[in-house]
């Protein structure tokens, strides 16, 4: 007995030596809270301006996306020496979040360019590929598309029927990819394709690709529910030659390297459900504090506060599981699981936050000028793309069983 | 040319206004603190100039009178992209102090021109920037709405009735500047967001000068009364008559 609280005191003793530094910090540096503050100024200022026709009518936000760059959004967490911000994580989620508020189609475009082509480069890309594709991506010259899903393989990301085939000096792509983001706009496209489907998943390779290569076409721009202001395509590839130098990492690199960049990738998305559901609260509040029936604001309503109040906490949790995802990346420490968590709470909430914002505005709500729906709308599919919920709860729920949370 | 803009860090425009329990002092606590968002209209036209090589700008100083908790709104000006800012330490008292501190500072230094937004957005006194060119005995030029230059020579433009007038000035100016002076306020990129603290922040002891205002009380605006519905047009002359005594 005495044995055994030794070895537990000896434990607690070294565990407290370990947490002397101030691990817990809630406190945003300057220049987090500048950078947020200029994407809420940026999304409060001018995406506002033509959101709702951007939506209605399907229009990709050339204009936006350039003047975002200049401001260094496009490749806000590449190094300062391939031409990038720099910028830590939690600066990351957010703008995001600030951005998303006001429009998410905006917040995918940055979340695909930053978290899955320009992360999977800088981490495992070859200096010269770095240098060739990275760079320009990074100062927002060109975006990039990362091609993984197809119109037999989302979820089931293993099942590639994209081929890859090596003839020497380089690969011969045939295939086609499904609901490719920044599918027209994109220059450099990420592709995951299969070389050797004898080693299965193991035979997957990720290759660099110009979308202008000869044998590439498109679908048509898909008629999506929400997020219409970002570019939705199929691409179909016809024995287009890709280089051999264009092979992100070893052979056979190609599955791991996209379940690790969607590791990040759920970041991004996580935060952009995150201003998904803070913009249509901050609307719902709003419009309670506005609106009277009864002889009284509606916020006065228990009805209506607590489902504000639900609103808020909801938010408040989703905002933490973000940060600590996006904390843990950048202190190097694994954060799959932690992406996962947040990706999956923060997406299903901000579709019942937006759904409740729609309800709280009542008729208001359900047309298009009052914004709440859009929002709803584009809430939904955060729980569809880079990895379903339902994915995310199989990632989390494998750790468990693994016994590695 | 090196440009001096004055930066007043105001609440953030949207605070909730508090006053101490006495209700002699602005309550400061919670307040996030922003740049003037008239004095941010002139630094952004201030660096549009000097990012223009065809004008003489070289240099844009940004200076304010605080104690250390206005760092972060200056290092928001480095951000935006001045390329040096001033912090003389003091707390500001009045329009008076903060003009003779001013003063002291410029009367050592060599500047194109001053720029000072028309008025801050938490007092709206109106008063600096007039003052600080009595103080310093330089020319001021009220309500400008726009600058450009003539080779080396700035030309001010002012709104005026029907019209706008143009005009330059022998000697140093201090600009008041109105809304319109630059379009938007200046976003900074993240480039200037890191840049910022590599860039010169002097701290400069105050001189002594002295205030000449005490503020003795604040009051809050009354609440708004709800709206009342009201039935008939009897009810509203009855109401007028004998609650509102207007008729």
């Amino acid at each position: 007995m005495i044995k055994q609280w030794f070895v537990w005191y000896s434990k607690k003793q070294q565990d407290k030596d370990t947490l002397k530094s101030p691990n817990m910090n809630f406190q945003f540096t300057e220049e987090q809270l500048m950078i947020q503050q200029a994407a809420r100024d940026y999304a409060q200022r001018e995406l506002i301006k033509d959101v709702i026709e951007r939506d209605e009518k399907a229009i990709y936000p050339t204009e936006h996306i350039r003047n975002l760059s200049e401001l260094g959004f496009l490749g806000m967490l590449v190094a300062p020496e391939y031409d990038g911000s720099g910028m830590d994580t939690i600066s990351y989620v957010l703008a995001m979040e600030e951005l998303s508020k006001v429009d998410s189609s905006i917040g995918v475009i940055i979340s695909v360019n930053n978290s899955l082509v320009c992360y999977g480069i800088e981490k495992y890309g070859s200096e010269e590929q770095k240098q060739k594709f990275l760079k320009p991506l990074a100062r927002g010259e060109v975006t990039g598309a990362f091609l993984l899903s197809e119109p037999g393989a989302g979820s089931d990301a293993t099942s590639q029927q994209t081929t890859a085939i090596d003839m020497g000096d380089h690969y011969l792509v045939n295939g086609v990819k499904n609901w490719i983001t920044n599918g027209n706009s994109a220059s450099t496209y990420i592709v995951i394709a299969q070389t050797d489907r004898e080693k299965g998943h193991r035979g997957i390779n990720a290759i660099i690709v110009d979308r202008h290569s000869e044998g590439i076409s498109l679908g048509p721009h898909e008629n999506k529910m929400g997020m219409r202001s970002s570019d939705t395509h199929s691409v179909q590839f016809t024995d287009v030659k890709v280089p051999k130098e264009n092979r992100i990492g070893e052979d056979g690199f190609g599955f791991k390297f996209a379940m690790k960049t969607l590791e990040g990738g759920r970041i991004g998305i996580a935060s952009q459900a995150l201003g998904i559901a803070s913009g249509a609260y901050e609307l719902a509040v709003k419009y309670a504090k506005e609106r009277k029936t009864f002889g009284t604001e509606i916020i006065n309503h228990q009805a209506i506060a607590f489902k504000l109040s639900d609103m808020a906490t909801q938010i408040e949790a989703a905002r933490f599981l973000c940060l600590k995802a996006a904390w843990l990346k950048d202190q190097g420490q694994a954060y799959g699981i932690a992406s996962a968590m947040a990706k999956q709470y923060t997406a299903d909430m901000a579709m019942q936050v937006t759904t409740e914002a729609v309800q709280i505005h009542g008729g208001y709500g359900y047309v298009k000028e009052y914004h709440v729906e859009r929002l709803m709308r584009d809430a939904k599919l955060t729980q569809i793309y880079e990895g379903t919920s339902e994915i995310q709860k199989i990632v989390i729920s494998r750790a468990i069983a693994n016994g590695d949370i | 040319m090196r440009l001096l803009v004055c930066i007043s860090s105001v609440p953030d425009t949207t605070s909730k206004i508090k006053f101490t329990d006495d209700s002699s002092r602005f309550d400061d606590s919670g307040i996030q603190w922003v740049i003037n968002p008239w004095d941010e209209l002139a630094l952004t036209r201030a660096i549009e100039l000097k990012e223009d090589n065809t004008n003489p700008v070289t240099e844009v100083v940004v200076i304010t009178i605080g104690t250390f908790q206005t760092e972060p709104t200056l290092r928001k000006c480095l951000a935006i992209g001045a390329d040096k800012a001033v912090r003389i330490d003091i707390e500001p008292l009045d329009a008076y102090q903060t003009a003779s501190q001013l003063a002291a500072y410029i009367k050592n230094e060599e500047f194109g021109f001053i720029i000072c937004g028309i008025e801050s957005g938490d007092y709206n006194e109106a008063s600096v920037g007039g003052m600080l060119a009595e103080l310093l005995d330089f020319v001021s030029v009220s309500s400008v709405s726009s600058v450009r230059f003539n080779k080396d020579q700035p030309i001010f433009q002012r709104d005026v009735a029907n019209g706008k007038e143009e005009l330059s000035v022998n000697g140093t100016a201090v600009l008041i500047v109105q809304k319109g002076f630059a379009s938007v306020p200046k976003i900074p990129n993240m480039r200037g967001i890191m840049t910022a603290r590599s860039k010169p922040l002097e701290l400069i002891k105050a001189s002594s000068s002295k205030s000449l205002i005490k503020f003795v009380n604040y009051h809050s605006p009354k609440e708004k009364e709800a709206v009342q519905m009201l039935e008939s047009s009897d009810e509203l002359v009855e109401k007028l008559s004998k609650e509102a005594k207007l008729i």
